[in-house]
């Protein structure tokens, strides 16, 4: 990318060139699975530059000075939401910060209207987390704001996912033929749906493991129709992990016991815990990622999510440098 | 006064409960079909209106055995008076309503008003479903007995299966007394669990909760069980699973005395419907919410074995679940829309694409919209679906070569809530004849109407 120099090795984001239209072709974006390779590679270029900005004592550049971006939650969120807060203060965006639980949503006012009250206050752009899958996708048919998915019920994350990616690729370089394996509640994650997406894109290989009853049943379905030769399904972790470059664990809600699910916790840590034992299949750098929060001694033992292989600290950081991308690409070049 | 005879002339009569497919004329007179023969061999009245029905099928008038027409209470989706027009531009003249109401009609009350609301505002014979348990609660019976007195013609809990096998025993021992269908809508809610889709590959690509196929097996193989124990009718409401029409096969083979449905959506949408897919277009991934319904939306092959069912009689009725929605209970995230499809005004021009690629002949699609459903329905409201001289004159006609495309904007129901919205169909309704009198003309068909004092003698 073509940056100004303002000094030796320092890149001056505002004066980025609007991004490269003719690879970017978003206004929206609500899932990974619309994306090219290009347009990931692009991504990891503009944070590659926000990661550099993130060094400076004063981590802040004025390129969304006068823009308004607005977080919409409606479910419990600590990192998602203060990292998008973040890259857009960053960027010296204003936001605003909106509870769906507890505005106009409960009123009774129905989620397009909500959407078109903030688009009225002159949102730029709306990052929203809901409960229900598909809710950014309405949004995006009713609005023009800009809507990133900041993650929609079992559906898509697609920042989460594209931050994974980055993660993986600052350590390991190339994600081609790199082999991914993902442990957990495939069923309820859109974590793993939209890595899926974004791995595949990227050449990696996936590895999905998890206890029959938290696999979708139409899992092999949506392999093969969705035309995934990459992707692969196996319920004994041990098989999964054999080989792995990447081994992604996933947050297990204790819920899922609960509904029957599981038939205890005890089992699925018994089962399915990421121990150092059961890392040594892996590759000897295999990296450990994990989306957050962490049930740390349920599926993911202490040893290793504060391991030498983890990466679960850093992809945090690399949350916020993908999210000042992700805004830059969205907002950043309507007013140049 | 007694409004004019009116002769439909040199149409293509389909009627099935005589056997008759070919060109003729059809003399209607005092409201009741007066003459059916050969074209140009009626001896008609010198005041007359005649329809030129050259190119148009002339059928007995629609028969729906299951709809929603909401009122009472939730007039907002629909009125009796609007879902019968709608019912009419659909070319149906008798609908069979669903007691999913507010309150349910569960009560000699709510079904009188729902019978005398549709005498003074309906401009097609409804005809009321009662609750088969009190409040559509699984618990206790309704007053079956009085109910059936009131004019119920089946009862249902549709929505909300009944899920103790023990009450819906009852109820089949209660009914078969009675000699009235239970009417089922098969779905095991434990197994559904709060599904919001077909279980498959698009549930799982959209992150949707999935309903899987054997949610509606289950109930159907045990309602067989019952109807088998009991010797009770029962129908089997919108049928959307290839094992369902197994189940339904082999129970018919072996003289259970069971009848089955299918709906104009389940016959042409499969699962993909949902993420906004239509035929030959890979479009933007959407959630629809007009694609949303239970039954859900299944896949190619179980449309394969419904198709295939219709044509070996195992399903012996079209109808359409027509289930009207306001916007407001589509318009948001699909997991908290409505289930339902405003399918009146569409059933035809939607099956006619089923007769157009060959699946379904013409007599079969029309056997099943007029024959077999009054069949089920029974003579307690005279002859139904037929053009039999002497018969109410319930007609329908329709160009089946005419295209259109649908505009849920145009519809007269209510519930523009349609998964059809800009599909181009070919075959139309012309007209909705109802006791002999013109209930419903399309617009783009004003020259087929005349109004003539031929012969008249001074």
């Amino acid at each position: 990318m073509k940056v100004t120099e303002s000094g030796p090795g320092t890149t001056i984001p505002e004066a980025f060139p609007p991004p490269l239209m003719d690879v970017w072709q978003h206004r929206h974006i609500l899932d990974l699975d619309d994306f090219t390779k290009e347009e990931i590679e692009l991504v990891f270029e503009i944070a590659d530059a926000m990661t550099e900005v993130l060094t400076r004592e004063v981590k802040r550049v004025p390129t969304l000075r006068g823009k308004t971006v607005v977080t919409l939650f409606d479910e419990p969120s600590t990192r998602t939401r203060a990292s998008f807060e973040l890259a857009a203060k960053n960027l010296s965006a204003d936001t605003v910060s909106l509870d769906a639980s507890k505005s106009s949503v409960v009123k009774g006012e129905s989620l397009v209207d909500s959407l078109r009250t903030i688009q009225a206050l002159g949102a730029d752009v709306i990052v929203m987390r809901h409960s229900q899958s598909g809710a950014p996708y309405l949004a995006a048919q009713h609005l023009n704001t800009n809507i990133i998915n900041g993650g929609d019920g079992w559906h898509a994350h697609p920042s989460q996912a594209l931050l994974d990616l980055y993660t993986i690729r600052r350590h390991l370089g190339d994600l081609t033929d790199l082999k991914v394996t993902i442990v957990g509640d495939i069923m309820h994650s859109r974590v793993a749906r939209s890595n899926i997406w974004g791995m595949t894109t990227m050449g990696a290989q996936v590895m999905l493991c998890a206890p029959p009853t938290l696999f979708p049943r139409g899992l092999a379905g949506f392999i093969s129709r969705c035309r995934l030769p990459n992707v692969r399904v196996e319920s004994r972790i041990e098989f999964a992990l054999e080989g792995a470059d990447v081994v992604m664990m996933l947050r297990l809600q204790r819920e899922r016991q609960q509904s029957g699910l599981l038939p205890s916790l005890r089992e699925y840590i018994q089962r399915y815990q990421l121990t150092l034992e059961r890392l040594s299949l892996a590759k000897p750098y295999a990296l450990v990622l994990h989306p957050g929060p962490v049930n740390e001694g349920i599926e993911i033992g202490p040893e290793v999510a504060h391991g030498a292989q983890s990466v679960i600290e850093e992809q945090v950081a690399n949350g916020v440098a993908i999210r000042m991308a992700l805004l830059y690409l969205i907002a950043g070049g309507k007013n140049k | 006064m007694m409004s004019p005879s009116l002769l439909i002339s040199g149409g293509h009569l389909v009627d099935p409960s005589q056997g008759t497919d070919g060109i003729g004329d059809l003399l209607i007179a005092e409201g009741k079909i007066a003459w059916i023969g050969d074209k140009g061999t009626a001896s008609p009245p010198p005041d007359l209106y005649t329809i030129d029905a050259t190119g148009l099928v002339v059928c007995p008038g629609f028969i729906d055995l299951h709809c929603h027409l909401r009122e009472p209470g939730f007039e907002d989706k629909e009125t009796i008076a609007t879902g019968t027009r709608a019912a009419a531009r659909g070319g149906f003249t008798t609908v069979c309503c669903m007691p999913n109401t507010n309150p349910p009609l569960d009560n000699q009350a709510s079904i009188d008003y729902v019978k005398k609301t549709a005498q003074t505002q309906g401009v097609v014979r409804v005809l009321p479903i009662a609750c088969i348990t009190k409040a559509r609660q699984g618990k206790e019976l309704t007053e079956m007995s009085e109910l059936a007195e009131m004019g119920a013609i089946g009862f249902s809990d549709d929505g909300d299966s009944v899920a103790s096998s023990r009450i819906m025993c009852l109820a089949m021992d209660y009914s078969q007394a009675l000699a009235l269908p239970i009417i089922d809508h098969c779905e095991d809610k434990e197994l559904a669990n709060g599904g919001l889709m077909n279980e498959g590959w698009v549930s799982t690509r959209l992150g949707l909760k999935g309903i899987p196929v054997a949610a509606e097996e289950i109930v159907v193989a045990r309602d067989l069980a019952l109807a088998q124990l009991t010797g009770a009718r029962l129908h089997i409401a919108h049928v959307s699973t290839r094992e369902s029409v197994e189940l339904i096969r082999r129970a018919k083979e072996k003289g259970i005395a069971v009848t089955a449905e299918a709906t104009p959506h389940h016959l042409t949408l499969t699962e993909e419907r949902v993420m906004g897919w239509q035929a030959g277009k890979n479009d933007q991934l959407t959630y629809d919410t007009n694609a949303k319904v239970n039954p859900p939306l299944r896949t190619k092959e179980d449309i394969a074995a419904l198709i295939k069912g219709l044509n070996d009689g195992v399903i012996d009725v079209i109808a359409t679940d027509h289930a009207p929605h306001t916007l407001v209970d589509k318009m948001c995230e699909f997991g908290l829309a409505a289930f339902g499809i405003s399918g009146l005004e569409t059933a035809l021009g939607c099956l006619m694409g089923l007769v157009h690629s060959g699946e379904l002949d013409l007599v079969t699609l029309v056997s099943k919209l007029t024959l077999e459903p009054a069949r089920i329905i029974g003579t307690k409201y005279g002859e139904l679906g037929t053009l039999s001289p002497g018969c109410q004159a319930d007609i329908t006609l329709f160009d089946p070569n005419k295209e259109w495309v649908v505009s849920s904007q145009g519809f007269i129901s209510k519930g523009k809530n349609t998964p059809f919205e800009g599909y181009q169909f070919k075959g139309k309704v012309v007209a909705t004849i109802f006791a002999g009198d013109i209930i419903y003309q399309a617009d783009d068909f004003a020259d087929v109407f005349h109004f003539t004092k031929q012969g008249k003698k001074s």
